[in-house]
């Protein structure tokens, strides 16, 4: 059999064994991956004082704990966000271009922090409420643009890349208008960089993540029941206008928590649930194996962003930008090309 | 005769467009009912209402005296499954892995795999004849088997009514025949089997029950030996015949006269 049974008194589930041992090995891949990214700081240490950092232990305990692992945990929870959030958006549109970094929920976040920064300072909560509220105000205002057409298909994913592009044209305004602090920080953060990040800004940002990964966790039948058309999912007893709600309040939740702690970080979410379903070999697009490659992608664009030109540290969405326009591209050509 | 989805007095409406008004249909329990007629016709139009996926702006839909919207979605689909036109499965999905999305109403978040759904996916994929294909993913297959994979999943859905929109539509003919031997299987069975068909002759030759419907109204309804006849053809598909009995089952057959032939050279408007 290719599928495990899984039955306990009244839980039952069945598990396709090659998706269970994929993402496994993805895990795998991506733990020894994150080990490789602890040793890296200005130079490599060994792994050994490394070992022992990681265990509490010698000089490097302080540097290993408390500067090095926030941000590999960072770069591992904001990428298995991203990745959920674009296998969720691809799936509502049904499209693999309908990520949401491409169709401006990245961007609407980011003016969502704008408005907070420069209106109401920034705490962490503030950036937040206001990241989340931009992501949602873009996500509405796809929507509805893009409501004659019905939510799924090329259509909404250009009306998105519009909205993306005037978003993007709006928080160049913002910079320009803001006074010079203002603006430094934001440019600085408009690359999307885990640089320097330390636990006390992350802890509200995993916690958030979590809720909404459950979220999405609980709704992962019914988004696979969605995948297969708004008709058979209705017939089939979805409540599709409680469904789509939720999943898109969790899916723009985890863009623009993301974008509020980090910046916007571009192509991850895009391209993660592609890999993620081609290396699983599952049906659909499903977030598992989207989360798994999305922590993969953004760990391993971070180690490069710090090696690459080392000593200098690049910011992480540059490097997604780069690799990211690239599969863009070659994502657009292949739809235009589609009959 | 009541049977226990009805609808009454409905009147169906995409916005300002209505395709029905004040219409009300008794399908037969345990029968096979076709619904016929020209296109835009309204009859899956109808069929949507029935399968709740069309709010009727006035009028009622019922299921056993109850209105199926007031149902809770998951309670409803294990009464009525609904088989639409132009299905689309997910990239690379398994036939065994889409027949099971039809347990969806049947199933918790807890317990997505029992043994009920594992009996129900292999009785489904042995009906309609695609446990050898289990394995194979759906965009793989030819039409035929792609459309029987679908049944299947909505067959694995263990509902008393199937609805199916033009289940026949892009198969061959051999596949079509083998279509409705097995809906006409599943009636016999048990099942209520409700059908958007295009085709009459085969329409008459499997269904105990026919609704033939122009313009949004139905026309006729009944057996069809009872109801078919020239002057019923004419009027609703606008088409003079000779209607003979098949010569292999006595059913109403239709056979078109050349008149079409005339009115294509008059080019008479309407």
């Amino acid at each position: 059999m290719s599928a495990l049974v899984v039955r306990a008194g009244r839980v039952s589930a069945l598990i396709e064994r090659r998706t269970a041992v994929t993402s496994a090995a993805l895990a795998a891949v991506t733990l020894a991956l994150a080990f490789v990214a602890l040793c890296r700081g200005d130079s490599w240490d060994p792994p050994g004082e490394v070992l022992a950092g990681l265990a509490g232990h010698g000089d490097a305990a302080l540097i290993v704990q408390e500067w090095r692992l926030p941000r590999v945990a960072g770069a591992l929870v904001f990428g298995a966000a991203l990745g959920t959030a674009g296998a969720i958006f691809q799936n509502v549109t049904r499209n693999a271009l309908g990520s949401p970094d491409v169709i401006g929920m990245d961007a609407g976040a980011y003016t969502g922090v704008l408005i907070a920064i420069t209106a109401f300072g920034g705490t962490a909560a503030g950036l937040a409420a206001g990241s989340l509220a931009g992501g949602l105000a873009s996500a509405a205002a796809v929507y509805a643009l893009s409501l004659r057409s019905g939510l799924s298909g090329l259509r909404l994913v250009v009306i998105g890349i519009a909205v993306n592009a005037m978003l993007t044209a709006l928080n160049s305004w913002i910079v320009l208008r803001a006074q010079l602090e203002v603006a430094t920080a934001a440019t600085a953060w408009s690359a999307g960089s885990l640089n320097g990040l330390d636990w006390g800004e992350v802890r509200l940002p995993f916690l958030i993540l979590a809720a909404l990964a459950l979220l999405s966790a609980v709704l992962s039948r019914t988004t696979g029941q969605a995948a297969l058309g708004d008709d058979v999912a209705a017939a089939s007893g979805v409540a599709l206008n409680r469904y789509r709600l939720l999943i898109i309040l969790a899916g723009v939740g985890l863009t623009a928590t993301v974008t509020s702690a980090t910046g916007p970080i571009v192509f991850v979410a895009l391209a993660a649930p592609q890999i993620g379903r081609r290396v699983a070999g599952a049906a659909g697009t499903p977030a598992l194996p989207a989360a798994l490659t999305g922590a993969l992608l953004l760990l391993a664009a971070d180690l490069a962003a710090q090696t690459v030109v080392a000593p200098v540290q690049l910011p992480v969405g540059v490097v997604t930008t780069v690799i990211g326009g690239a599969y863009l591209c070659r994502l657009l050509i292949m739809e235009v090309r589609r009959p | 005769m009541t049977g226990r989805l009805t609808a009454a007095g409905v009147t169906l409406a995409y916005g300002d467009r209505v395709v029905s008004a004040n219409l009300t249909v008794d399908v037969p329990d345990g029968a096979f009912t076709a619904v016929v007629g020209a296109n835009a016709c309204g009859k899956s139009t109808l069929l949507r209402s029935f399968a709740r996926l069309l709010a009727p702006s006035s009028g009622h839909v019922a299921f056993d005296g109850r209105d199926v919207r007031d149902y809770r979605p998951k309670a409803i689909a294990r009464e009525v499954g609904f088989l639409p036109q132009g299905l689309v499965a997910p990239e690379n999905i398994a036939v065994r892995q889409l027949v099971a999305r039809g347990r969806y109403p049947h199933q918790t978040l807890l317990s997505t795999w029992s043994r009920e759904d594992e009996r129900a996916v292999a009785a489904a994929m042995e009906a309609a004849g695609v446990t050898d294909l289990a394995e194979r993913p759906v965009e793989s297959l030819s039409g035929g088997q792609r459309q029987r994979a679908w049944i299947a999943m909505v067959l694995a859905q263990e509902t008393s009514y199937l609805l199916l929109d033009e289940p026949t539509t892009f198969l061959d003919i051999t596949h079509q025949y083998q279509l409705l031997a097995l809906l006409a299987r599943l009636r016999d069975e048990g099942r209520t089997i409700i059908a958007v068909l295009h085709d009459v002759n085969q329409a008459c030759r499997f269904a105990d029950h026919l609704v033939a419907m122009r313009d949004g109204r139905i026309v006729a309804a009944g057996a069809p030996a009872d109801i078919v006849d020239a002057a019923l053809i004419k009027e609703v598909f606008d088409l003079s015949c000779v209607v003979a009995p098949d010569p292999v089952t006595g059913t109403p057959m239709i056979v078109p006269t050349e008149e079409y032939a005339r009115s294509l050279r008059c080019r008479t408007p309407g």
